[in-house]
């Protein structure tokens, strides 16, 4: 209710203090830092090689040598999952860091400048949100071919469009404060006001946003993993692990849970940091 | 404005929507790296098949040209001939869109079931255990991909228990309705998710409106003020959030299919993917963009008729 | 100043209102205690974030969704604060009825208003549907809306401002209630409405022979309509009394200020008063008097304690350590 005067950029460390308080925040924190070190360190995690074939073990269910099991060429599961933690992670960044950084400075010229562009740019996302994002994903990746690389590519392509509108709409917002009409009134350069003093202050929900966008990215880039469209097998990577598995689902069950059980946690980590990192930056309050 | 200017006026907007979405279809296959002629004939094809490839899609044409035939040809109905299937997209398609409408109808509806009364239950115990725990489960529930709550109900209900058929369609609408409920409730588990998160918040901007507050203030009964004051006014947020979220639903109805093995239009998408059945991804590609903007369409006329600002704008 | 003699209908004791927000406590309504009495016309000052909204709507049973509500809300010798909300609804509306400050915001946008005055009475008379019906445009009329029996099938953004505000008046008042609650009604409304607006409650007031309460943040309203008025600072009064004795001298240094404020007293070319600083925020009052950081008169004993809300003269109550003694506003 109050007018007290807000300054969007400047955070409130209390409110850090409060955050740290939230058993969610704290909990997407411990997940995604311990996911990082798998991801960097994952040698120094695993128990044995993750490639290392073993046809006298295989399909072996979970025991001490092998706590998640063998797969079918008897190589130990819990190692390929703890590998695949250095890919999917990579995932979660190089499937939205790209999106991002294009669709800030689109969306950001496009907000400042309007006009013509905008017009242009508002047909565009009207187009793309109307195809179904998987499905658009996927022709792109079946035009460049299967594997990790075109993934990225492909969901790029089609993922800087939702970073792109977001940006627009805030940077429009934020035009309308006064330090943006003071610095156009200042003179200073386009450039100038749309970098230093738009971008700073309107960059927030797209952080939130990229939060979120990062669990999708994990959900997203094993789906197309499973359906073999993403990472190609030998690599370990959750996706294509529970296809390994899903032809013995009943008699192997570990070999496609265990994976899976990592999607989830990963994913739940992101999207409760997202929760936290949003209530952290949201304005008031 | 009547509703038929307005239908009239929404249906003009898609056109230029539309011509944006044939251009991105057509460029897809030409702007990309990789030569679709290469891709279609395979590794071991002679130049010369790959001029006929090259000759029978037109690529020998200038762009502009290309995209002249493209477009007429759609609209005259023609999406070429897949080459997986040896007949014309169309059919194929016509043959494989009620499977596809059907599935996402069918999980439009068990996401409703699912997400709308338990979003009520939260909102109204807001802060408090019930609230905790149904946000706690769905939000487990958002991370998980759908092909792998898919894979643990083929094998828990469908293997292992024999509830339900491990895959097929059935002939009859209650057939269909016991066939399709697994791959259903797969998408409607994760689709709800979403819209359980977002109903919630919704409903309680609408528990704190002031038109409730007054409400309140009038002394109506508590079923009135949830009946026709929260009620019918969080329907309208729900209708939006189905239609926004309707191209989730259809993603996650083409790994279903997938996973479940329903002769629908996603699964096609894979197979005409994998065998590098350009014309039948791109008849595929539109019809989905089509089916999406129709829902977009139904979206609006629905919101107009429920809401009466909209009504007279 | 006669109507402190009839007997109250409405009286507030040690009134408390506590939201909570991240684990902390936040007290929005401190020790409130005043009456109203049949007719009367209370006023209710204070800036924003006071309490004196949120006082309202713990009167209302609105606030008690939100946080706890403590003290004793009488009402014709009835304690609303424990009172279950079966029980609290024949009160709500039918007894006493509330409007807000945002016409914009407290219609319901789908529902026409002739349903949003009918089912008012459903609630709370006998009438027959012809009956009801007849009603609402009688209430229609009443509040000053052109062509009632047309309107009814209208939708509340086919209304201006000011007439939405009407026709809210003529929801809130269909059943006939004895006392209004009325929250900020002319704040949101252009300047030239405001005066029909609060010219239509005053008469209505009359002609039902209602209590009002006016929550306002504007001492000029307050000297045109009001019999007696309660001043709040940060939750608590701090100064009550008859109008006109609170208006002629002020005694709590905030009053002063807040007068100082109303540009409409001052001699041309005076530069516009303002009290310096801001309310303090709810989650860190200070510990002694909560206006003491602005006010111009502390003394030490205000920073070490709280003044309590005492007796002055036979009508005038004021919470401060230093009061304002003479009638030009200075300090002693």
């Amino acid at each position: 209710m109050s007018d007290a005067t807000y300054n969007p950029v400047a955070q409130n460390p209390s409110k850090w203090r409060q955050a740290l308080r939230k058993p969610g925040f704290v909990a997407g924190l411990m997940i995604i830092g311990f996911s990082i070190l798998l991801a960097v360190f994952p040698g120094a995690f695993a128990p044995y090689d993750p490639n290392a074939i073993d046809y006298l073990a295989v399909r072996q269910p979970p025991s001490w040598a092998h706590p998640f099991g063998t797969d079918l060429l008897g190589r130990d599961s819990l190692s390929r999952v703890i590998w695949a933690y250095q890919v999917n992670m990579q995932m979660a960044v190089f499937a939205t860091v790209f999106a991002l950084l294009i669709g800030v400075v689109i969306g950001a010229l496009v907000g400042y400048y309007r006009g013509i562009a905008d017009l242009i740019f508002g047909r565009v996302v009207d187009a793309v949100i109307t195809f179904p994002f998987l499905v658009l994903v996927i022709a792109v990746v079946a035009v460049l071919g299967p594997g990790l690389i075109n993934m990225y590519i492909a969901i790029t392509v089609v993922g800087w469009v939702y970073y792109a509108r977001l940006m627009r709409a805030e940077v429009i917002a934020q035009m309308g404060n006064d330090y943006a009409a003071a610095g156009i009134v200042m003179g200073y350069s386009d450039r100038r006001i749309i970098f230093r003093h738009l971008l700073p202050n309107a960059i927030t929900p797209v952080i939130v946003y990229w939060m979120t966008d990062m669990a999708l990215a994990i959900l997203l880039g094993s789906s197309l993993g499973y359906l073999g469209l993403g990472a190609q097998p030998p690599q370990a990577e959750w996706g294509v692990l529970i296809a390994e598995g899903r032809n013995f689902i009943s008699t192997a069950w570990w070999l496609s849970l265990m994976p899976g059980i990592a999607i989830v946690l990963t994913g739940l980590g992101f999207s409760l940091l997202g929760d936290g990192l949003a209530d952290l930056l949201r304005p008031r309050g | 404005m009547s509703s038929l200017t307005y239908i009239l006026k929404r249906l003009l907007l898609m056109i230029p929507t539309f011509f944006l979405v044939m251009v991105i279809i057509f460029l897809l296959v030409r702007l990309l790296p990789g030569d679709p002629a290469i891709a279609m004939a395979g590794d071991r094809a002679s130049d010369a098949d790959i001029a006929a490839i090259r000759e029978r899609l037109g690529l020998t044409e200038p762009m502009l040209v290309q995209f002249w035939l493209f477009l007429s040809n759609t609209l005259h109905g023609d999406l070429g001939r897949s080459i997986l299937m040896r007949t014309d997209v169309i059919d194929v398609i016509a043959d494989r869109l009620p499977i596809t409408v059907f599935l996402t109808l069918y999980s439009v509806v068990l996401s409703l079931l699912i997400a709308g009364p338990l979003a009520f239950v939260a909102a109204l115990n807001r802060g408090r255990w019930p609230d905790a725990v149904i946000r706690t489960v769905f939000q487990i529930g958002l991370s998980m991909p759908v092909f792998y709550i898919g894979l643990v109900l083929l094998t828990f209900l469908a293997a292992q228990l024999r509830l339900f058929p491990v895959g097929g369609y059935g002939d009859t609408f209650g057939e269909r309705l016991y066939h399709l409920f697994l791959p259903s409730i797969t998408v409607a588990l994760y689709t709800s998710a979403i819209i359980m998160r977002n109903l919630r918040s919704a409903i309680i901007e609408v528990l704190d409106a002031e038109y409730v507050q007054f409400a309140r203030a009038k002394g109506l009964p508590a079923r009135l003020i949830l009946g026709r004051h929260v009620l019918r006014n969080a329907l309208i947020s729900t209708v939006t959030l189905l239609g926004l979220s309707i191209g989730n639903l259809m993603s996650g109805t083409l790994v279903t299919e997938t996973v479940f093995a329903v002769p629908g239009m996603g699964r096609l998408m894979l197979e005409a993917i994998f065998a590098r059945d350009y014309p039948l991804i791109q008849g595929l590609t539109l019809t989905f963009a089509v089916l999406v903007s129709l829902v977009f369409l139904l979206t609006d006329l629905f919101q107009s008729r429920l809401d009466p600002r909209m009504r007279l704008q | 100043m006669g109507m402190n003699n009839k007997t109250p209908i409405l009286e507030i004791e040690a009134l408390n209102t506590t939201f909570y927000r991240n684990g902390q406590a936040l007290p929005a309504v401190r020790e409130v205690s005043f009456s109203v009495a049949r007719g009367e016309v209370l006023g209710l000052v204070g800036e924003s974030g006071s309490g004196k909204s949120v006082t309202l709507r713990s009167i209302m049973g609105l606030a008690r969704r939100y946080g706890d509500v403590s003290g004793q809300v009488r009402w014709q010798g009835r304690d609303l604060v424990p009172m279950p909300d079966r029980e609290l609804r024949l009160i709500q509306g039918r007894e006493i009825a509330m409007i807000f400050q945002e016409p914009m915001t407290s219609l319901n946008p789908l529902l026409t208003i002739g349903l949003q005055i009918e089912e008012n009475l459903l609630a709370h008379t006998n009438l027959s549907r012809a009956a009801r019906r007849d009603r609402a445009i009688e209430m229609l009329d009443l509040v000053g809306i052109p062509s009632a029996a047309q309107r009814l099938k209208d939708y509340p953004h086919q209304f201006s401002g000011g007439m939405r505000q009407r026709v809210m008046i003529a929801i809130a008042l269909a059943a006939n209630p004895k006392l209004l609650l009325a929250d900020e009604p002319t704040t949101a409304l252009d300047v030239t409405i405001q005066a029909q607006i609060l010219d239509l409650i005053l008469r209505l007031a009359e002609e039902m022979e209602m209590g009002v309460v006016l929550v306002t943040h504007d001492l000029g309203v307050v000297a045109q309509t009001c019999d007696n008025v309660s001043v709040m600072y940060a939750g608590r009064i701090v100064e009550q009394g008859p109008v006109r004795n609170v208006l002629r001298e002020p005694r709590h240094p905030y009053t002063v200020g807040l007068m100082r404020s109303v540009p409409e007293n001052l001699p041309p070319r005076t530069p516009l008063y303002s009290i310096q600083g801001v309310p303090p925020s709810l989650d860190t009052l200070p510990s002694g008097c909560a206006f003491a950081p602005r006010c111009s008169a502390c003394v030490e004993a205000c920073v070490q304690g709280r003044p309590d809300l005492s007796r002055v003269t036979d009508t005038r109550h004021v919470a401060c350590f230093n009061p304002v003694i003479d009638a030009k506003g200075n300090a002693a």
